[in-house]
């Protein structure tokens, strides 16, 4: 192999069907000037996605088709058509020519015939209209009346040939094959002499029907090897082709609410934008009411949300949730909300998947709630259903949509979550809402299971449902045992009736001491009055006194002046004046010997 | 288109009627050569001069044997007398034709 240089491989020239999902699935839809193989059993669907194709091919290329039927006249497709809404009696008048190729019963036999007649007629037809698809339905029906393997093979090659001299874009024949087992001998051959094979089929599982799609032969190109399903809406087929292999979601740091405040801090914050949150419990335990809760403050944030219920109607969810104070209506009114509710046992899971597929690129949701997806194990097999769960959060992980899933479990224990669906291992945040029953009532529960990538708190909280909406409440664990309901509401009783006590005794305490202290500011009041009294009171006693000596010594020296004195006796009554001023001027103002008379005197 | 016309004794005995028929074949497709030949064989048997034949080749008006409800070539179509017929294949089956155009044969 090192010698040999390595072909640069061409990608093989396609051509789109525009039928959603095939194109991917097949890498970009049917082999361009190629022919393609449509095979499977009555029913299965072959004729639609032939139509669509050509439908398709008008309405967005504006490529014009001529579509042969061997096997139901132009007025049965039609009419059978008319569910979808392509707009195909319009599309009959000018872009699509319908060739009515079925023989009525009343045609007798005899002999061989051909094709080469009808080949020339299309021929002219296509250069009339300018015909770049070209669609042979029901090829088996014809070949069956030819009766004969020799001439059956070269039916086929002369329509092989035609197709080469008559270059369209791509060109479709439909077969009745069922399985592998052939009534027509040629096909084998016919497998052989296209490029493409498709094959349809409509089986019974669990009495749903379900469709599916293979490609099992594409010359020159890779393409999803699998079965897929096949879903039916008014757009027409629908593929439900494979995710990529590869997780390619983008983890956001977002925190969106979950509904309600307290809810969010036991969630530390909230949910994850793009997060997908399950929500389990016994029917009755509020899962709907949580989810409505969700949708709610989706809402109210101004975000697209879808809700998704099964089995239940969504008016009847829209008056339940009501009477707990979540209002969707009027989020439906102004459009934010898409409200779809669907059976589960008409359509098969897949179905279902499409159907939401098709929703979600309708409505083009940020936030949605299933509820309950549990619901969907009842249409088909358990094994289809737990994969389209799975399908169902990756898908909305996918589209970056923050999804809610509710899930019925039988028990009351988480952990034997008998969803079967087996989602609890994909779902980001699990919540689960369980009864508690103690002293004769019936309690709901909330407990956060888990929650990747935040902290949540571990604690179990009463759900409490009001008009005003959904509550959580502290449970009391007393003596090992969680309290709620009535229990709690005396508990929680008890505890206020001790915090009033408290808060009495304590107001009681602190009057006295306000009381002790205003006594005692009092008491220092007066004292402080006492002493300003008496200061007064001594000094007014100092001044007086002062006053009577310095009359004394007065009365003295004019006693002296008159008695004419000597001036010895002058001189020493001088000083004893002088010295008594200065004691008076420290205070105390005595003269020295009225002091020494009061110093003798004291006691 | 090749045309052929045998209209005599169209005023004829009652026991026969004039046959109109229409056979669309593609050109000489093997096929449509054997079914003009067995056609011709059968007329000349069993109606004497008593039909009328028109031959169309849809290769030459594709778009008249499309109104026509034209599907596989070679197709012998019976317009009157009443009730309409039609055929399909070269017509070898001889006996089944005839009951088609309601001949005794």
């Amino acid at each position: 192999m090192n010698g040999t240089k390595k072909a640069v491989p061409r990608p093989l020239p396609k051509i789109a069907t525009g039928i959603l999902g095939f194109d991917e699935l097949s890498h970009g839809g049917l082999p361009r000037n190629r022919i393609s193989l449509l095979k499977g059993g009555p029913g299965s669907g072959k004729t639609v996605f032939a139509l669509q194709s050509l439908v398709n091919a008008v309405r967005q290329r504006n490529e014009p088709g001529i579509f042969v039927a061997f096997e139901e006249s132009t007025r049965q497709l039609i009419a059978n058509a008319a569910s979808f809404d392509w707009g195909l009696p319009t599309l009959a008048r000018n872009k699509i020519y319908f060739m009515d190729a079925k023989l009525s019963p009343e045609v007798v036999q005899s002999g061989e015939f051909d094709l080469s007649g009808m080949l020339g007629m299309l021929k002219a037809k296509k250069e009339e209209i300018g015909a770049r698809w070209i669609v042979f339905d029901g090829i088996d029906v014809l070949l069956t009346l030819l009766q004969n393997p020799m001439s059956e093979m070269r039916e086929i090659y002369r329509i092989r040939d035609w197709l080469a001299d008559n270059e369209v874009n791509a060109a479709i024949i439909t077969a009745k094959i069922d399985g592998d087992s052939s009534e027509i001998v040629n096909y084998g051959f016919l497998q052989f002499m296209v490029d493409c094979v498709i094959r349809f089929e409509r089986r019974l599982e669990y009495g749903v029907a379900l469709h599916r799609i293979q490609i099992t032969k594409y010359r020159g190109s890779d393409f999803a090897a699998g079965e897929y399903p096949v879903s039916f809406g008014p757009a027409g087929m629908e593929v439900d082709a494979p995710e990529p292999a590869e997780i390619k979601q983008v983890a956001s740091g977002e925190r969106i609410s979950a509904g309600f405040e307290r809810l969010d801090k036991m969630l530390g914050g909230g949910l994850f934008r793009g997060s997908s949150t399950l929500i389990t419990g016994v029917p009755g335990t509020s899962k709907t009411t949580l989810a409505g809760k969700f949708v709610e403050a989706a809402c109210g944030r101004g975000e697209r949300t879808l809700f998704v219920s099964f089995d239940e109607s969504a008016d009847r969810i829209a008056r339940n949730l009501s009477s707990v104070g979540i209002q969707l209506k009027a989020c439906v009114k102004s459009g934010l909300l898409r409200m779809y509710s669907a059976r589960t046992e008409t359509i098969g899971a897949e179905d279902h998947l499409v159907k939401l597929k098709a929703l979600i690129r309708e409505h083009r949701p940020r936030c949605m709630v299933i509820d309950p997806i549990s619901a969907i194990a009842k249409s088909g097999g358990i094994a289809a259903a737990r994969a389209v769960a799975n399908r169902f959060i990756y898908l909305a992980k996918d589209e970056k949509i923050t999804v809610m899933v509710t899930a019925i479990n039988e028990g009351d224990e988480p952990e034997a979550e008998a969803t079967d669906l087996q989602i609890s291992t994909i779902a980001d945040t699990w919540i689960h809402l369980s009864y508690l029953i103690r002293s004769g009532e019936r309690n709901r529960a909330l407990t956060i299971i888990k929650s990747r990538g935040t902290w949540h708190s571990n604690q179990v909280r009463e759900l409490v449902l009001s008009d005003a909406g959904p509550m959580l409440a502290d449970v009391y664990t007393a003596g090992g045992e969680v309290l709620m309901g009535t229990l709690r509401w005396e508990k929680e009783g008890e505890e206020r009736a001790k915090t009033i006590q408290r808060r009495a005794e304590f107001d009681q305490k602190r009057e006295a001491l306000e009381v002790a202290e205003a006594d005692t500011r009092a008491r220092i009041k007066a004292l402080q009055q006492d002493l300003e009294r008496q200061r007064v009171e001594l000094a007014m006693y100092s001044s007086d006194n002062e006053a009577r000596i310095v009359f004394s010594s007065d009365r003295k020296k004019e006693l002296g002046r008159i008695r004419s004195a000597d001036p010895a006796g002058r001189a020493a009554t001088g000083t004893v004046t002088s010295y008594a001023k200065r004691r008076a001027s420290k205070g105390s103002g005595n003269s020295g010997r009225k002091n020494k008379t009061e110093a003798r005197h004291a006691p | 288109m090749r045309h052929k016309k045998t209209d005599r004794n169209a005023f004829g005995p009652a026991a026969t009627t004039v046959v109109v028929m229409c056979l669309y074949i593609a050109n000489s497709a093997p096929n449509s050569v054997r079914a003009i030949a067995n056609l011709e064989a059968i007329c000349k048997e069993h109606l004497k001069d008593n039909f009328k034949l028109e031959i169309i080749d849809v290769l030459e008006y594709p778009l008249r044997a499309l109104a026509d409800g034209i599907v596989v070539t070679p197709s012998l179509a019976k317009m009157s007398p009443s009730p309409a017929a039609k055929i399909i294949g070269n017509l070898s089956d001889k006996s089944s034709v005839l009951r088609a155009l309601g001949i005794q044969g």
